[in-house]
């Protein structure tokens, strides 16, 4: 591959690369294969086994593109065709049987198999085919602005040139050659980008600090270290589009005069790494990194650092002893790592998504992107939307958006007919929100004040069988097992709550447990060293504040209406509801329910397990979550 | 006490060579399987870094084995999507059971690990155990009992 030595020799590789990228769309047929992490669980490497000896059987050499997660992560596998002037139809939860019938009658016969087609994709390929929806308007869709997610699933995140074709690298090219680095740093602090990560400062004011302190070398830093239970949004970026990131670091590294980067990624994410890493190798080729970039007196190298499975890493200032060679420790600050960062010297650290929106910024101006989003929160939010929820999957919006349009409109709603509960936004160091506060607005300061946190974009959507004071302790089981150990109010305090709590789930709790949860994590917030200890009791205080009927109902009446703690509630089939279908009965695991066919059914208590075996496939919601004292026995009956 | 006049490393070494000492370290355990003494020794001579540097690190992160492993590793995932469908603990508790050990330990034939780790990109299946590098979904108890018994012949 040449050296592009200056704007010009990248503009014409775009040229060139953009007919390259057209004439795979208008030609020629191709078939894009989600091959993100998701992708792969749900079977897409047996789909693409089956597209390539289905394609030989019939002699055709279609072109194959791996993609990344286009966000539907429900709906995966996903296979798109194209065909040559025709728009990209994407076919969801393909298994390898399917493969011949669509390979048949799609690329072949040209027709869409509208049943099992999800939306279709017109881009500048043709017309839309009737009976059939647009990504634009599909629910999913519809309500979404892709910024940071712009390129995930549309390009081969393997191949530099497609991302050149959609105008990658072009803002690197413009600041070199356009703009000082004061320049750059005045239009991200004009466009009121915050951190993605999660703490939501300024990213334009952090470059300044680090741009203005003393020292050198300075560094760039990428904190990939993404560990949130149920989060994946850097994990798809990363996997669909490294190059942005890598763009969007060189960008950083310009503004703040530093010669060098690392990205921290979890070990966990051995595709995200692995494409990283061939990207990088591949901007070095094409000089986009390295010595003086596209003509220009900027130089800047970047390297991968792998983690080693410790959650407490994604803190910044432990991010950094990691990349050390250290214990994962966190120090106290200040010094911000902005003063003194990696080796003592000034490091500027931001979240992938943060890194992956900055080309948009320097090509599209401050102006557009602070028309997006809210006044405060510009911009577009990413989301891992999982849980008790319709459509999971990786969603962007606009700042500003409520809870309840992304869980109903994008969401799709909560799945068999059940009734929201909680949201929870921030993962395991964030807070959950009840149904009142569902019209909240989401953005940095509005999900504080409702008392959640925007997190770096875990949303986890969880229905009425969700015990409350049970989530709780699962976030907390997480953030105490996390813990470094550095700090006592950490160290110890995660361990009394979750002592408290466990009690409170086995039926032993008090009333003071209560207080004693309020006094505990007072402490923690106040006295821990990092945003770990700090927030780690933000879940149980959250759900202490919007759900304390269900604490209160766990200690005073042994009862756990969500049918979750074992022991602390019983089912029972409610007469009036019960066709007496026997599907209860087929379900049941220890025999424990009788009653003759058409007539209501009956629990015998002293048999029953509460394995919830009959309450899952009760269709018509005739077993009840009781509590326990109400049941007469039933022999007296 | 004499000490005996050897050359030690230098008080202060290059910190970038001690940068190096997560990704030695991961080479390491491959090559040796566990992080034993003999592993740090050498990791330690290759980075100019004293042993208990070297192990006091290595003990931080969850990823380095200083106890040797068993033939098998089975990692049981406790993420959310495992947790939600009733995964985690129950299914943690039965191989636990089946092989008589507790979480992090091996059993005394040297055969198994149990291993209780994050997320395993599986939730479309959950719950979801991996098998050295082998991923087993959708997990009851009636399957475990197979896979072990099938792990116990090989």
């Amino acid at each position: 591959m040449p050296v592009l030595k200056n704007r010009e020799d990248l503009a014409h590789l775009r040229t060139s690369a953009k007919a390259k990228l057209k004439e795979k769309t208008i030609s020629g047929a191709t078939i894009f294969i989600g091959m993100g992490t998701c992708g792969i669980a749900a079977g897409a490497s047996d789909v693409a086994e089956a597209v390539r000896t289905e394609l030989a059987a019939r002699n055709l050499d279609t072109e194959i593109v791996s993609v990344g997660c286009i966000g539907t992560c429900a709906n995966e596998p996903l296979v798109d065709i194209q065909l040559p002037g025709k728009p990209r139809v994407t076919y969801a939860k393909v298994t390898p049987k399917m493969v011949p019938c669509i390979i048949d009658e799609h690329l072949v016969k040209e027709q869409i198999i509208k049943k099992w087609a999800f939306a279709q994709l017109t881009n500048g390929t043709g017309s839309a085919e009737d009976g059939l929806t647009t990504y634009d308007e599909h629910p999913f869709y519809r309500k979404q602005v892709r910024i940071a997610l712009r390129n995930c699933g549309m390009i081969d995140p393997e191949s530099i040139d497609e991302y050149i074709a959609v105008d990658g690298y072009r803002a690197l090219a413009k600041i070199v050659n356009e703009m000082d680095n004061e320049d750059v740093i005045d239009e991200m602090k004009d466009s009121g980008l915050r951190g993605r990560g999660g703490a939501g400062f300024l990213t334009g004011v952090k470059w300044e600090f680090c741009m203005r302190a003393r020292g050198y070398p300075k560094y760039v830093i990428c904190n990939a270290d993404e560990g949130d239970p149920g989060a994946f949004m850097d994990r798809s970026i990363l996997e669909g589009d490294p190059h942005a990131v890598i763009e969007g670091m060189a960008i950083a590294a310009y503004a703040i005069g530093a010669p060098e980067g690392y990205i921290y990624c979890r070990a966990e994410y051995p595709l995200a790494i692995e494409r990283l890493k061939k990207a990088i190798a591949q901007a070095h080729e094409y000089g986009l990194l390295g010595e003086n970039i596209l003509g220009s007196d900027f130089s800047f190298e970047l390297k991968v650092k792998e983690g080693a499975g410790a959650f407490v890493c994604g803190e910044e200032t432990a991010l950094i002893a990691s990349i050390e060679g250290k214990r994962g420790e966190p120090r106290p600050r200040p010094p911000y790592p902005a003063v003194s960062g990696l080796w003592g010297k000034p490091s500027n650290v931001n979240n992938v998504k943060s890194y992956a929106i900055t080309p948009q910024i320097m090509l599209k101006g401050a102006d557009w992107f602070s028309s997006i989003g809210t006044p405060r929160s510009t911009g577009t939010a990413v989301f891992a939307l999982t849980g008790n929820i319709e459509n999971t999957g990786l969603i962007e919006v606009p700042m500003g958006i409520t809870l309840r349009e992304i869980i109903y409109d994008v969401g799709g709603g909560i799945p068999k007919k059940k009734q929201f509960k909680a949201v929870q936004t921030g993962g395991p160091l964030g807070g959950c929100l009840p149904v009142d506060a569902l019209d909240t607005p989401v953005d940095f300061d509005s999900l504080t004040e409702a008392g959640a946190t925007m997190g770096s974009g875990g949303m986890i959507v969880v229905d009425q069988d969700t015990c409350m004071v049970e989530f709780a302790r699962y976030f907390l089981t997480f953030a105490s097992a996390e813990s470094c150990g550095k700090c006592v109010p950490c160290r110890i305090g995660g361990q009394r709550l979750l002592e408290v709590l466990t009690r409170i789930t086995n039926g032993e709790g008090t009333l003071e447990d209560l207080d004693e949860i309020e006094y505990i994590s007072e402490y923690m917030s106040e006295g821990s060293l990092c945003a770990l200890g700090q927030l780690t009791p933000g879940p149980v205080i959250a759900s202490l504040r919007f759900f304390r009927e269900e604490y209160e109902a766990h200690i005073k009446e042994n009862f756990c209406s969500a049918g979750v703690c074992a022991g602390m509630f019983t089912y029972e089939i409610e007469a009036e509801l019960c066709p007496g279908c026997g599907l209860c009965v087929k379900a049941c695991t220890s025999d424990a329910i009788t009653g003759e066919k058409k007539q209501p059914h009956v629990i015998d208590q002293s048999m029953c397990i509460q394995c919830g075996a009959c309450y899952q496939v009760c269709k018509l919601g005739a077993i009840l979550i009781k509590r326990k004292h109400e049941i007469v026995p039933l022999e007296t009956a | 006490m004499i000490l005996e006049n050897k050359e030690y490393p230098p008080a202060v070494v290059n910190p970038r060579r001690r940068s190096r000492l997560l990704a030695a370290l991961y080479i390491a355990q491959e090559q040796y399987g566990w992080l034993g003494p003999d592993a740090i020794q050498r990791v330690a001579d290759r980075l100019g870094l004293t042993p208990g540097q070297v192990k006091s690190t290595a003990s931080f992160y969850t990823m380095f084995k200083l106890e040797p492993l068993g033939k098998y590793r089975i990692q049981v995932c406790e993420g959310l999507s495992c947790y939600l469908v009733g995964g985690a603990e129950p299914i943690i508790d039965h191989v636990a059971k089946r092989l008589n050990i507790k979480p992090g330990e091996t059993t005394p034939d040297g055969k198994f690990t149990l291993e209780i780790v994050q997320c395993l990109a599986a939730c479309g299946t959950a719950p979801a155990l991996r098998v050295n590098d082998e991923l087993c979904e959708n997990m009851t108890p009636e399957n475990i009992d197979e896979l072990i018994e099938q792990l116990r012949q090989e």
